[in-house]
């Protein structure tokens, strides 16, 4: 293989006209000494507060800190539960850069509920029991192809997607999912909350309370 | 495993002892020795092995639940020993029918029976008289039916593949 390598011309960066000698950290800093001593007036006094103001609404601001600090609970079902605790876990895949590396090991201290592996009969209220306990609001991931349809455990003994008995917001799939589509389902489920109010899925199922159905029916 | 004329031995010390029809049948097959006993011989057979045999099968390694459909007594019930002395292994095996399925505990001599005479319960639906605490032990209690006979349905939810996309029209509905 053919590498051509160009000359870096110096002559015509040094010819880019630099910034200003008085411009960006240190006129502000001088702005900021004036504001102090009452200095600053009109359009200057203005200008300075709108540089430094960010507006919007309350329930933004407020699923922005929802969505950038989501406690995953300690909580793993079979085998998916190993991939993960390498994604949550793990430094490699390190999931604090979308802020939810912290695990809770108690459900009044968790909003999300991973469901890592199949769900069977007998574990199934248990983890009703879980998700009623978390504390609103509350988001829960399934995992892997067995959380969200039985998957390869397609009998007797397993129930076929935890949707029958819990609201679910993100489905992952795979067998096991590769970390970054788990990873990809947690950004996924930090738009939705975002995008939404928190009422995601008492919308969806018309509900009020801890109940999915209308109280009325 | 002992060799075929070693199992012979054993069950001829088993017929002296526990009773002439206590054992139905012997089996040699790919170095696996097996002795056939009687259903309701079970119990005196392998505490006999277990307290009488010189050189006794001391550890109960496994006990196995089996559903043979077509053929009639139709459950067997397999026991594995081992004897450390010997380092040998014996399968002491017995059949069931459906009409009566019952076999006596042997958890009075070999502790580790307990959990899996419940398994065996809990799968296939053989009762072990004087077991000290038959419930299931992997299905939920209020489960119904025995899920590994074999006319015990699949369960589980149709799929959607190629080959029987006709048979489910509009299964996502």
């Amino acid at each position: 293989m053919e590498v051509t390598r160009k000359r870096v011309d110096g002559d015509a960066i040094r010819a880019q006209p630099a910034e200003p000698a008085a411009s960006g950290m240190r006129v502000r800093q001088l702005k900021a000494q004036q504001m102090l001593r009452g200095e600053l007036a009109g359009r200057d006094l203005e200008e300075f507060v709108e540089e430094r103001l960010v507006f919007t609404k309350l329930e933004t601001a407020q699923n922005w800190a929802r969505k950038n600090c989501l406690f995953p609970l300690g909580f793993g079902l079979a085998c998916c539960a190993i991939e993960m605790i390498t994604v949550i876990g793990s430094p490699r895949n390190d999931l604090a850069r979308f802020g939810a590396e912290a695990i809770r090991f108690t459900p009044r201290q968790a909003d999300l509920l991973i469901l890592s592996g199949r769900v069977s009969i007998k574990m199934a209220p248990i983890i009703r029991r879980l998700y009623d306990q978390m504390l609103e609001p509350k988001w829960v991931i399934s995992m892997g192809a067995c959380a969200s349809s039985a998957g390869m455990f397609n009998n007797y003994a397993v129930v076929a997607g935890a949707d029958k008995f819990l609201p679910i917001d993100v489905y992952v799939p795979g067998c096991p999912p590769r970390p970054e589509a788990l990873i990809y389902g947690i950004m996924k489920l930090q738009d939705k909350i975002m995008g939404e109010p928190d009422m995601g899925w008492r919308e969806r199922y018309q509900a009020e309370g801890t109940q999915e159905v209308p109280a009325g029916a | 495993m002992p060799d075929a004329t070693g199992l012979e031995l054993i069950a001829q010390r088993v017929r002296d002892t526990v009773g002439e029809e206590a054992v139905t049948g012997t089996s040699f097959f790919r170095g696996q020795a097996t002795l056939e006993v009687a259903p309701d011989a079970v119990h005196s057979a392998l505490a006999y092995l277990k307290q009488g045999d010189d050189e006794p099968w001391t550890n109960l390694m496994s006990v196995h639940g089996c559903d043979y459909l077509p053929e009639e007594p139709r459950f067997g019930v397999h026991y594995q020993l081992l004897s450390m002395e010997r380092a040998d292994r014996l399968n002491v095996k017995t059949r069931v029918g459906i009409d009566d399925p019952q076999l006596p505990s042997v958890v009075d001599l070999f502790p580790t029976a307990d959990f899996q005479e419940r398994e065996v319960y809990d799968m296939f639906g053989v009762i072990f008289d004087g077991h000290p605490d038959p419930r299931r032990i992997l299905m939920p209690e209020d489960y119904e039916g025995f899920p590994q006979r074999r006319d015990f349905p699949m369960g589980g939810e149709p799929v959607l593949y190629t080959f029987n996309e006709d048979k489910y029209p509009r299964w996502y509905d």
